[in-house]
């Protein structure tokens, strides 16, 4: 019997393949790697969601390997060579003290990792546990975290995080601490949503049949199912939240001068706007592109992890 | 076994009460049946008894002794109940063997203190299967793992809440199967909720008929494959059966 | 022999570009009776009551050797011509009054707006009138009281009540029901059966229902069509059917639990693959 050249290759580079596709997973590794495969399959299916991850990709790339890409200091100064044009020693020229915006865009890519991680590493956990133990117990809890949670999303993002930066003093930590304070309700109130309907299901009912606690089934049964949307609802604020960075590196609350942020990065360009456009454009288009990066992503993850939209 | 005197179920203050006054007994090893149409307060009867619904009328006992409306940890090793919704009664992310094990965690056992490969065959399952998820399985194969993870604890009573009605009905004959050589083999007490006669009368040896919250009627099954009942809501739902069949 | 209401040979209906096949050459006719298909999940007869009606997804493939209702081409037929068939010409009865019923419209209005858009010309008051009528014709009783109602407010048994008025008020030649009868109760699912029985019989319609329940099709239906993974694997009378030949329809009706008479074990269908097998797919009549 013959065996085809593709039925040959796929038995020798099938070992990953057909343990990928197996259709009886023999662990839990398995089983869970298998899931994330048929999701990233899921995915790939979005061209725009694909062309998003990369400019993600290229964001976390750029800002970890920034050495590498140029020899420019970003802080060094150089009133010689100042509001210089792009050019081949210049990529994208130099601002008004004469530092490479090219080696500025990129280090400051650095600061907007930064700040994106600290804020979901804070908003992320903290919204989950006031959202689902708010939606399961119900009652007065529930009445006075949500009273809470209004009132912090009732401020509008910006003001509140100019009031708790002009409280704190300007800087990037506390830049960041202001941020997640607007940024934790919305969370709080998906994820509280969620608890309210999964809190009837079946399958919650089971393991109250066994005599779990309140707490076990919050933490092993109810997130896991919440996670999903929020980290949908995460990317997708995502955009509003490095936005509302450089809004406060703009207004001089966020990274502080001398180190490279977009937001004052597009701040300090703004006076030479008509003569020397690269300055602003640089950062400024640096922002989009992210900005719109998560909201592409955050679109395609939505199909895969939170179908429930879209059927 | 279980004696359930006087309950009354009520949703919310002054409303009309969803069970009304219901008596029964059920005896060790025997199968029960609770009939009625939708609305009739024969699930709400099986979430009272099983301790998802503490807030009722009345005293349920188990083995001679009164339950206190919340129920103990331990009474869980004794009642474990089977739901209707193979798609809803396991948790979509979570691997059946780790949803086999959960009952043992939750009681704070040992989570190898039972075989789950043996729990999964004693269902007629693989035990390769255990490392799926929920929706790489089938309706009936999820009902039977509905049902393994009823046994982990080796419980003495199983609830039943249509544990078929959602089945397409040659999965139905076998899960039924399934049942009864459970109950042979392990003594079980079973207490079955449906709104099909045939499976009812398949099952148990004893029934209970409902109609608007209250037990219209109480007959051995004999007498009810006879026609033999004497209710007017038991004849005509013992005649909308026979003519047309399952639900 | 009359010219059948409806004509379909070898019809396929595939999903995922092809790849899956939800109906494999189907082929059935329907007069002026009451046809039954039925079929356990996946079998395909919900597809074939769509795929009739042209209510598949886009992403569907439906091809045929013949799809005629009357002298209509189904399935050359153009989705204006299929607007002017739907609702008027064939009506389809599905399983939750629920979710076809407008929440927010009461029912005397949803009625009367069926009729008016088949009939535009008529007058407010004579469509309305007509509603009343239909609304009676379906055995309601009050039916004033009944049409002032909102969906919410009527039971299972009479919003199945008034889907099935509000299908019958185009007049339809012919009505496909979708497991009309599965979310009712068993004493209220008599009465729906009895009603669909005498509305048929009256206005002279052909009826398909699509059902799961093989007992209620063998008992309500004149001619039955047993359908499994997709293929329609053997057709006779519903009064034939303890005489039923294919090994899949005998399982089936052998694994019915029954009230009078229970064996010890119910026998299990054991599913032969040669079921699915192109060469043997003999239709047996």
């Amino acid at each position: 019997m013959t065996i085809s050249t593709e039925d040959a290759d796929s038995a020798n580079a099938g070992g990953f393949r057909k343990w990928l596709l197996a259709p009886e997973p023999r662990g839990w590794f398995q089983s869970s790697t298998q899931q994330i495969h048929q999701g990233w399959l899921k995915f790939s299916l979005h061209p725009l969601g694909l062309a998003g991850l990369f400019i993600i990709v290229l964001l976390i790339v750029v800002a970890t390997a920034a050495p590498l890409l140029t020899s420019y200091d970003p802080i060094v100064q150089d009133m010689a060579g100042r509001l210089a044009p792009p050019s081949a020693t210049h990529l994208l020229g130099t601002d008004n003290l004469g530092r490479d915006v090219f080696a500025r865009v990129i280090y400051g890519a650095r600061t907007t990792l930064y700040i994106i991680m600290l804020v979901t590493i804070i908003v992320a956990p903290l919204g989950l546990l006031i959202g689902t133990v708010s939606g399961y117990f119900g009652g007065i809890v529930d009445e006075i975290l949500m009273r809470i949670t209004d009132i912090f999303l009732s401020f509008p993002g910006l003001v509140l995080a100019l009031g708790f930066a002009a409280a704190l003093g300007p800087g990037i930590t506390n830049a960041i601490i202001a941020i997640s304070l607007t940024a934790w309700p919305p969370i709080a109130r998906l994820a509280r949503a969620e608890t309210l309907s999964l809190r009837k299901a079946d399958y919650i009912a089971a393991v109250r049949l066994q005599g779990a606690t309140s707490i076990a089934i919050i933490t092993r049964h109810i997130l896991p199912m919440c996670i999903p949307s929020v980290i949908v609802r995460v990317t997708l604020n995502m955009a509003g939240i490095i936005i509302t960075a450089a809004g406060l590196g703009f207004l001089g609350l966020g990274a502080q001068p001398p180190w490279p942020e977009w937001g004052s990065m597009a701040a300090s360009g703004r006076e030479f706007m008509l003569d020397s456009p690269w300055v602003i454009a640089a950062p400024g288009i640096a922002i989009a592109l992210v900005s719109l990066a998560f909201n592409l992503v955050g679109d395609a993850l939505r199909d895969v992890l939170d179908p429930r939209g879209s059927e | 076994m279980i004696r359930i005197d006087n309950l009354t179920i009520r949703f919310g203050h002054g409303q009309r009460p969803v069970v009304r006054d219901v008596n029964l007994t059920v005896a060790k090893g025997t199968a029960f049946g609770l009939v009625g149409e939708s609305g009739c307060g024969k699930s709400s009867v099986l979430r009272a008894l099983s301790g998802l619904n503490a807030n009722y009328d009345g005293s349920i006992e188990l083995q001679g002794e009164t339950l206190d409306r919340q129920r103990s940890r331990p009474f869980f090793r004794r009642v474990q109940m089977v739901f209707q919704d193979p798609y809803g009664s396991l948790h979509p992310r979570k691997t059946i063997r780790s949803q086999l094990k959960e009952p043992l965690r939750n009681q704070g056992l040992d989570t190898n203190s039972v075989d789950v490969n043996a729990v999964l065959r004693s269902v007629g399952l693989d035990p390769v299967l255990s490392y799926r998820f929920p929706h790489q399985l089938s309706g009936g194969q999820r009902q039977r793992v509905a049902i393994a993870r009823a046994l982990m604890l080796n419980p003495d009573v199983l609830l039943l809440d249509e544990p078929t009605s959602a089945l397409d009905v040659s999965v139905q004959a076998e899960i039924l199967n399934l049942l009864q050589d459970l109950r042979a083999e392990r003594g079980l007490t079973y207490l079955l909720v449906s709104h099909d006669l045939a499976v009812v009368s398949h099952m148990c040896s004893r029934v209970a008929i409902m109609e608007a919250g209250e037990i219209v009627e109480q007959v051995e099954i004999e007498a009810l494959r006879r026609g033999a009942v004497e209710h007017p809501y038991s004849q005509r739902l013992l005649r909308a059966s026979r003519m047309y069949g399952r639900a | 022999m009359t010219e059948p209401l409806i004509d379909v040979r070898n019809l396929e209906i595939a999903y995922g570009g092809g790849h899956m096949r939800a109906v494999r050459g189907v082929s059935f006719t329907l007069g002026q009776e009451k046809l039954g298909i039925v079929g356990e999940s996946g079998s395909g007869k919900s597809t074939v009551g769509r795929g009739i009606m042209k209510l598949l997804p886009p992403t569907a493939k439906v091809s045929a050797e013949r799809m005629r209702f009357r002298d209509v081409d189904l399935l050359k037929a153009s989705e204006r011509t299929m607007m002017t068939i739907r609702g008027r010409r064939i009506g389809l009865i599905l399983q939750d009054p629920k979710y076809s019923l407008n929440p927010v419209m009461r029912i005397g209005e949803q009625i009367a707006e069926t009729y008016r858009f088949h009939h535009p010309k008529v007058s407010k008051a004579k469509t309305y009138a007509q509603a009343l009528d239909m609304l009676e014709a379906v055995q309601i009783r009050d039916p004033e009281r009944v049409a002032r109602l909102y969906p919410h407010e009527i039971s299972g048994g009479m919003g199945q009540r008034v889907m099935i008025a509000m299908m019958l008020i185009a007049e339809p030649e012919v009505l496909i029901a979708d497991e009309p009868t599965s979310a009712l109760d068993v004493t209220v699912r008599l009465e729906i059966l009895a009603l669909l029985d005498e509305l048929v019989s009256r206005r002279n319609l052909g009826l398909i229902f699509i059902s799961h329940d093989l007992n209620l099709i063998r008992n309500f239906c004149d001619r039955v069509l047993i359908m499994y993974a997709g293929r329609v694997v053997e057709v006779l009378e519903a009064r034939d059917l303890d005489k039923a030949r294919h090994p899949y329809t005998q399982g089936l009706l052998a694994s019915l639990p029954t009230i009078e008479d229970p064996p010890a074990r119910l026998p299990i269908l054991k599913r032969d693959p040669a079921w699915l097998d192109d060469l043997a797919a003999k239709v047996l009549r």
